[in-house]
């Protein structure tokens, strides 16, 4: 029978991939909202509001999935991983509770704000706005803090009764593995929402709709999703990969593919792992490519699996190593498309490209593909460690809750959460369906004020 | 006095803001489809919570992790613990979150009944859940050796050293929290409405306003006959006797003021009467935060559930600044939002 360690693992896995595919709108939204009614507010322009308007709606749907995907994650710490809260609480509790009392404060207030917004001035609105940004990016920074030090513990010592504690808080916070994180990461919502708004204009000028609009999502979109999308690969990607060849070096071998120790290693753009023989299948590959990313020198040794005993290495290799060339490729594929995009807007030919136009519409879900695989990669990376290092996932699970209470709730997980993105997609398309003129959806009735 | 007191304190407070403000909410979901029969009244009561409803939400999260930071054996405890009843809550959280931003998103009758049904549904069990969760905190669960438990949803319904979540004791508290929420939840609406939905949310003021007391007073009587240590603490400073007091006395001037019309003053002194019985339950149960009914002595205490000292005192600092940022998010959201709803004001 399978243990309550399997179905605690994928309970977490699936329930964390599923919450994340949420915020990481939610935050590069935000920003592209800034943009926007910080332009309303300088020019007042009625059509740049608009424009704003639609994304608030959209942002707010998204927002509301997002709470309540998010809250089940917290709960599990205590509920699946009891033993890993028990010994690391005194850690991640600092960086949990910090994002609860600083992040969610914020960002649920200023949405009651946002999404009641007719009652209020412009001024207001952008204020609303730029305080939903910082919240959300704050509820990003702390949450990133809490998995970094899972990655890569610092400034914690260990207890005589083998728990282990928090001894600097500003190293906790700064803790080095966190800058390439971050950055990476936030950049990569920034692609989703980039992404997303480029592929409703898209949508919009292919079927001839809401034409004034549509150029601007698009001409918005496409600007920031080429920027965005070249600094997923450099520096934020390239410094992710460095810095896991040097703290797990093991995590490195195993994404790349890489099973034995060599000089001159290459870099595999296709293959299939085979476990068997240690080798890749079907290989094709760049040599000498992987030494000079990592070292910037074409002879140096990089290690492989061979180099770390069997219980080091993570339990799954292959979707290991599909994740990350699944996340690299769509990398990739992005720059070069919104680098066309970008080429073809600044030259004004974009609107009437009917083929660029397509590929940017039917883009819009492969960025939340990349972001799962990337979490995927960190993630089956990690293992079997828990903790990097300090604590395996076998020892942090719940001690007395047994494998037909894990099976029963992550069954119910999966129902509830089928329902969730079937409402979700009908919703979206709803308002999409809408589009951006038909301002005052039934969702804002406004409560009235004193002095109305 | 000690920081792991002072962290206790911490916790409670943001346990019962959570449960004052949240709390409105869920009264307002349970009575809703009495009080509010018309497709506008249903408007007015659900904007009435609208702006609202997720800052208040947030008052348990916080608190949460709050009490993960500085209690995390506890919350490790605690957690897996109630594994089942926590993941429903989870489950029932997530429906009434999606009844409340999604009924409006889609004009037609039934699915304004759907969402309608899973909102007072869910606030509804969830009332009950919290009731029964304060409930087996006071009664006690059956710790091991390691500081950890597992209790079944039930067993024969009886408080004693092999308990289930739901006995006799816990269900009264399930019940007592579902009339002080409806309660409080009627005092709110009459505050925010006006016409017949007024009319209407002033009768279940009464009727639940009634219960309520009832209710408490049976809860005060049962309490020392489940858990004799909470009176101990309570002799042993009398002081603490104030908090109860101030609690029914706040009771009492709530349905004082229902009867003089002051709306407003009474949903406050409703906010005061559950505030300060939440406290005195936490105030009884000090040091214990989990108590043992297997051995006294396995019980987790503010003490050996802490985390360090050094987490402690830095967690201070940062919780005073955010603490602050917390009460001008909120006052600002609420100010903003003062007054008299009504449903058709967008068009
Ligand atoms: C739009 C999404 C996206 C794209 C195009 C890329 N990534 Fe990524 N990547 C993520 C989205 C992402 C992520 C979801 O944001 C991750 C997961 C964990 C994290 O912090 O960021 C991540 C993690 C991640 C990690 C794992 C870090 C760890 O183990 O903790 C590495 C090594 C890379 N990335 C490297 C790359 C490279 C070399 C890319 C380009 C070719 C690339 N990523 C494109
Ligand atoms: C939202 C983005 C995230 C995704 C998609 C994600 C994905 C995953 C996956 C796939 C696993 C299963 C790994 C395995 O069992 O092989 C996992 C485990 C886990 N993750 Fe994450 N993760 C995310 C963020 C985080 C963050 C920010 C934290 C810390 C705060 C975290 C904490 C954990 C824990 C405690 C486990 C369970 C133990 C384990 O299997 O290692 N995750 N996550
Ligand atoms: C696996 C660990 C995670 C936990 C325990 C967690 C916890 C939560 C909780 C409790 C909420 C609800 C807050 C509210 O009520 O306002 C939430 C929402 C949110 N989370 Fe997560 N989260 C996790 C992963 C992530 C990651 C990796 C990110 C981004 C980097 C993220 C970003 C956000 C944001 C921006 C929100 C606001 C709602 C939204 O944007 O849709 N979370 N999260």
């Amino acid at each position: 029978m399978a243990s309550a360690l399997l179905y605690d693992r994928l309970q977490f896995a699936f329930t964390a991939t599923f919450h994340y595919l949420f915020p990481q709108l939610t935050m590069g939204l935000a920003l592209l909202l800034l943009y926007l009614r910080s332009r309303v507010l300088l020019t007042g322009d009625e059509h740049v509001e608009e424009v704003a308007d639609f994304w608030t709606k959209i942002f707010a749907l998204n927002f509301g999935f997002g709470v309540v995907t998010g809250i089940p994650l917290e709960f599990q710490f205590g509920t699946n991983w009891a033993r890993f809260s028990n010994y690391a609480g005194g850690v991640i509790g600092q960086t949990l509770a910090m994002e609860g009392v600083f992040a969610f404060f914020l960002e649920s207030s200023f949405l009651g704000i946002l999404l009641f917004r007719k009652r209020f001035s412009r001024r207001v609105q952008w204020f609303a706005t730029f305080m939903l940004f910082v919240g959300t990016w704050l509820s990003g920074y702390f949450i990133l803090a809490t998995n970094a030090w899972m990655q890569h513990p610092v400034a914690y010592q260990v207890a005589a009764d083998g728990r282990v504690f928090v001894t600097s808080l500003s190293g906790l916070l700064t803790n080095p593995w966190l800058f390439w994180q971050f950055t990476h990461n936030m950049t990569a919502a920034i692609v989703t929402a980039s992404c997303v708004v480029a592929a409703v204009g898209a949508y919009y000028v292919l079927s001839g709709q809401h034409l004034p609009h549509a150029k601007t999502f698009l001409r918005t979109g496409v600007v920031a999703g080429a920027i965005s999308s070249g600094l997923m690969i450099f520096p934020t990607g390239h410094g992710n990969a460095d810095q896991v060849f040097k703290y797990q070096p093991v995590k490195g071998a195993a994404f790349e593919g890489l099973f034995t120790t060599e000089r001159e290693a290459g870099l595999y753009l296709i293959g299939q792992p085979n476990l068997e023989t240690m080798t890749i299948d079907n290989p094709i590959e760049i040599p000498g490519a992987l030494s000079i990313l990592v070292y910037k020198d074409l002879y140096a040794k990089v290690k492989g699996l061979d180099a770390f005993s069997r219980d080091e290495w993570p339990d799954n290799i292959p979707l290991l190593y599909y994740a990350y060339h699944v996340m690299a490729g769509l990398g990739t594929i992005f720059v070069t498309l919104f680098g066309m995009a970008l080429l073809a807007l600044w030259r004004g030919w974009l609107f009437d490209m009917k083929w660029l136009l397509w590929w940017l519409m039917l883009c819009a879900p492969f960025p939340y593909i990349a972001t799962s695989a990337g979490w995927m990669t960190a993630e089956l990376g990690r293992q079997p460690w828990l903790v990097y290092g300090l604590l395996r996932t076998s020892e942090g699970t719940s001690p007395l809750v047994h494998s037909g209470n894990a099976l029963f709730t992550l069954i119910g997980f999966l129902g509830l959460y089928l329902l969730l993105g079937l409402l979700f997609v009908l919703l979206v398309s709803k308002l999409i369906r809408q589009g951006p003129t038909s301002i005052d959806s039934p969702t804002t009735p406004v409560p009235q004020g004193p002095g109305h | 006095m000690e920081i792991e007191t002072a962290w206790f304190i911490v916790v409670t407070v943001m346990l019962a803001m959570y449960v004052v403000l949240d709390g409105f909410d869920f009264g307002v979901g349970i009575i809703y489809p009495f009080v509010a029969r018309t497709e506008a009244e249903r408007r007015t009561a659900l904007t009435s919570i609208g702006p609202v409803w997720n800052a208040n939400e947030v008052w348990l999260i916080a608190a949460g992790a709050v009490l993960f930071f500085a209690y995390p054996k506890a919350y490790a405890s605690g957690f897996s613990g109630f594994y089942l009843a926590l993941i429903l809550v989870l489950w029932l959280l997530i429906f009434r979150g999606l009844a409340l931003e999604l009924r409006a998103q889609v004009d037609h009758v039934l699915w304004k009944q759907a969402w309608d049904t899973a909102f007072t549904t869910s606030s509804l069990l969830l009332a009950i859940v919290f009731g029964t969760a304060l409930g087996n905190l006071i009664r006690g669960v059956p710790l091991n050796r390691d500081g950890y438990f597992f209790v079944p949803l039930w067993t024969n319904f009886q408080p004693g050293s092999n308990p289930g979540i739901l006995d006799w004791f816990t269900v009264l508290l399930g019940l007592t929290s579902v009339v002080v929420l409806a309660f409080h939840g009627a005092s709110y609406l009459v505050m925010k409405t006006e016409g017949t939905l007024y009319e209407r949310a002033i009768s279940a003021a009464w009727i639940f306003g009634w219960l309520s007391a009832g209710c408490t007073a049976l809860t005060v009587m049962a309490v020392p006959m489940v858990q004799p240590n909470l009176s101990l603490n309570f002799s042993r400073h009398p002081g603490v006797y104030l908090t109860p007091g101030i609690g029914v006395i706040a009771l009492g001037y709530s349905l004082y003021f229902r009867l003089c019309r002051r709306d407003l003053s009474a949903f406050l002194a409703s906010c005061v009467f559950i505030f300060f019985m939440l406290a005195s339950v936490m105030f009884g149960m000090h040091p214990y935060i989990l108590v043992s009914t297997t051995d006294l002595t396995f019980s987790l205490t503010v003490y050996n559930a802490a985390t360090d000292p050094y987490g402690l005192t830095a967690g201070i600092g940062w919780f005073v600044c955010g603490f602050l940022l917390i009460l001008i998010c909120q006052i600002y959201l609420h100010s903003r939002f003062l007054g008299k709803t009504r449903a058709d004001d967008a068009h």
